[in-house]
């Protein structure tokens, strides 16, 4: 950011303040992500499109959550598809079965995920590296067995369909109301994940992150920080996943499976970890793909999987860090 | 003011004892020296000290309060700072941050205000971070503030972990070997540091072989060998100590090193 400030040694200081304000993620990087959102339905020519733009948002929504656990804390779950199922299934079984308001609905499924993630990551969050991973991947996995089978609620495998949302009155439908809506609510989810980044609590993740020992020694509560980072990105797929029910109109227990755990920690790595934007290019660019690579038909899985492969070979820090590098790298 | 009590101390690691029934006490506003040969058990002191290690047996009261068996981060809570031997640096974060994070007892701040970056927070960020210059500045590390850690020569870390250690505002700063690796100039900075910091009232602990800077800059020496206590007194009684003088080298003839 400051590469940017100094780049024009000559520049009156009004540039340069304009320079390092575009600079910085949590002004220039959120402006530039708010007039994406803004511009792009002059780029959508159908509700095709915009149905692809809404998946991205909310899956986007998932990975800035998860990308606060992964790329900041440095600490792994396979099991973040459990708290989107449950927020999901939460929100579709008290709206749809027992009639309430959807957005109290949505609401409350968030605060039941805050306090599951609360006290299951107590005790699972003193585990590190492959044993997290084990203990997380238990958690999701429990979490889908137990909607696929509880038939009677959840309707099991089948599925069940999802009361439309209603905000202060109005029933959102249709394609745009549903864009605009995702689109808030991921610049919201980015916004406050900048914050949390630059605030002494995202420094003190970012520390606990090298050197444990080294963070604990300056008065960092690291168990404490790492339990409140894991219920902040399960609150974050929570509210992904109520969102997605009442967008779909149909859940299905797929969204809470392993497969779909796997796929959110593919977007963070790919995109970039400690990269909030990163984040969101991965989600953007793992949603549109396989769209984009139906025209091959039987080899779109090889194709999907020969790309992902290439992209770790040439941008092993993930897509946004690298290019990012290169671009400082260029400017100088 | 806050004396550091240390009684009946004793790690063991399956059997062996690093530290062995250890009592002593650090007297605030002191230098206080722990030298030992190789695998005397001060690096396990330090960490007994800090609470990386619980202790096996006996108590540590800092302050008059009871810290046996507490987490690290409680050790820091009651005014305990320190450096490591090998270097514990964030490397993910600018010189500048690394030593903001060290303010983090002294900025206190609730995870609504961090989500919602409050004006509160703003005024508070900036003057942990004017207060973080002023540290870079203390130890001569300016030039390096907004440097990635991962790009600072030894020397510079060396000394940004001291910084970091500071920014907590301890009253008992123990410094790990903070002259290991340094060259002569460097080692010398390090001995005026911890003079300037003696200075201002904060007391060391510094663990280390250098004898030169040791010598110099203890107001009290405490000597290990084999996780006991060997001697203890100031740089003088210890220096003419023959069992001091025979762990170092085996022989009765007074040590070059000791001298130097």
């Amino acid at each position: 950011m400051d590469s940017l400030a100094h780049f024009e040694p000559n520049a009156s200081r009004r540039y340069v303040a304009i320079a390092a304000w575009w600079g910085t993620p949590r002004t220039g990087g959120f402006a530039l992500l708010a007039l994406v959102i803004a511009l792009m339905p002059l780029a959508i020519a159908n509700n095709y499109f915009y149905d692809v733009a809404i998946l991205v948002a909310l899956n986007a929504i998932v990975c800035v959550g998860l990308n606060l656990l992964i790329g900041y804390a440095g600490q792994i779950s396979l099991g973040h598809a459990g708290f989107f199922g449950l927020g999901a299934y939460g929100s579709a079984l008290l709206a749809s079965r027992y009639g309430w308001p959807p957005l109290a609905a949505l609401s409350a499924a968030t605060a039941g995920v805050a306090l599951v993630a609360f006290v299951v990551g107590r005790p699972i969050l003193r585990l590190k590296g492959h044993y997290l991973a084990m203990a997380t991947l238990g958690l999701g996995i429990i979490v889908s067995i137990v909607i696929s089978t509880e038939d009677g609620l959840t309707g099991g495998p089948d599925g069940m369909p999802v009361t439309p949302l209603t905000l202060f009155g109005f029933v959102v439908q249709g394609e745009r109301a549903w864009y605009w809506l995702a689109g808030g609510c991921l610049l919201l989810a980015v916004w406050i994940a900048l914050n949390l980044i630059e605030s002494p609590i995202g420094r003190a993740l970012r520390a606990l992150h090298t050197s444990e020992v080294a963070a604990e020694v300056v008065g960092i509560d690291s168990a404490r920080h790492k339990l409140l980072v894991f219920v902040v990105s399960a609150v974050f797929a929570a509210v992904a996943g109520g969102l997605t029910a009442y967008y779909t109109g149909f859940i299905t227990p797929a969204k809470a499976s392993f497969m779909h755990s796997i796929e959110l920690v593919t977007m963070v790595v790919f995109g970039g970890m400690a990269s909030t934007f990163g984040a969101v290019v991965g989600a953007a660019v793992l949603t549109v793909l396989p769209q984009l690579l139906t025209v091959l038909k039987e080899y779109e899985m090889v194709a999907f999987g020969a790309l992902m492969m290439l992209t770790m070979i040439f941008f092993p820090r993930g897509v946004v860090p690298t290019l990012g590098a290169c671009l400082r790298r260029w400017a100088r | 003011m806050s004396t550091l009590c240390v009684e009946r101390l004793s790690k063991e690691f399956g059997g062996v004892h690093a530290v062995e029934d250890l009592s002593f006490e650090i007297h605030p506003g002191t230098v206080h020296s722990i030298i030992g040969p190789n695998g005397a058990g001060k690096t396990t002191l330090l960490n007994l000290l800090t609470g990386v290690y619980a202790p096996s047996g006996g108590r540590i009261a800092f302050d008059d309060r009871d810290l046996t068996g507490a987490q690290p981060h409680e050790f820091a809570a009651a005014g305990i700072g320190r450096t490591f031997q090998n270097l514990q640096i964030f490397f993910n974060m600018s010189a500048l941050e690394n030593v903001m994070t060290g303010r983090h007892l002294r900025e206190r701040c609730g995870l609504l205000a961090a989500l919602l970056h409050t004006s509160r927070l703003a005024r508070a960020e900036r003057e942990c971070r004017e207060r973080a210059l002023v540290l870079l500045r203390f130890l001569g590390l300016e030039g390096y503030a907004d440097c990635g850690a991962e790009t600072m020569p030894y020397g510079a870390l060396k000394r940004l972990e001291i910084a970091r250690a500071l920014a907590g505002e301890p009253q008992l700063l123990l410094l790990d070997e903070p002259a290991a690796g340094l060259n002569p100039t460097e080692a010398l900075e390090i001995d005026g540091l911890i003079k300037r910091l003696a200075a201002t009232g904060t007391t060391v602990v510094l663990v280390e072989h250098n004898m030169r800077l040791v010598m110099g800059v203890s107001d009290h020496i405490l000597v290990l060998d084999y996780g006991r206590r060997l001697s203890e007194g100031t740089a003088e009684q210890v220096r003419n100590d023959p069992r001091v003088i025979e762990a170092y080298l085996g022989t009765v003839n007074p040590p070059e090193a000791l001298h130097a």
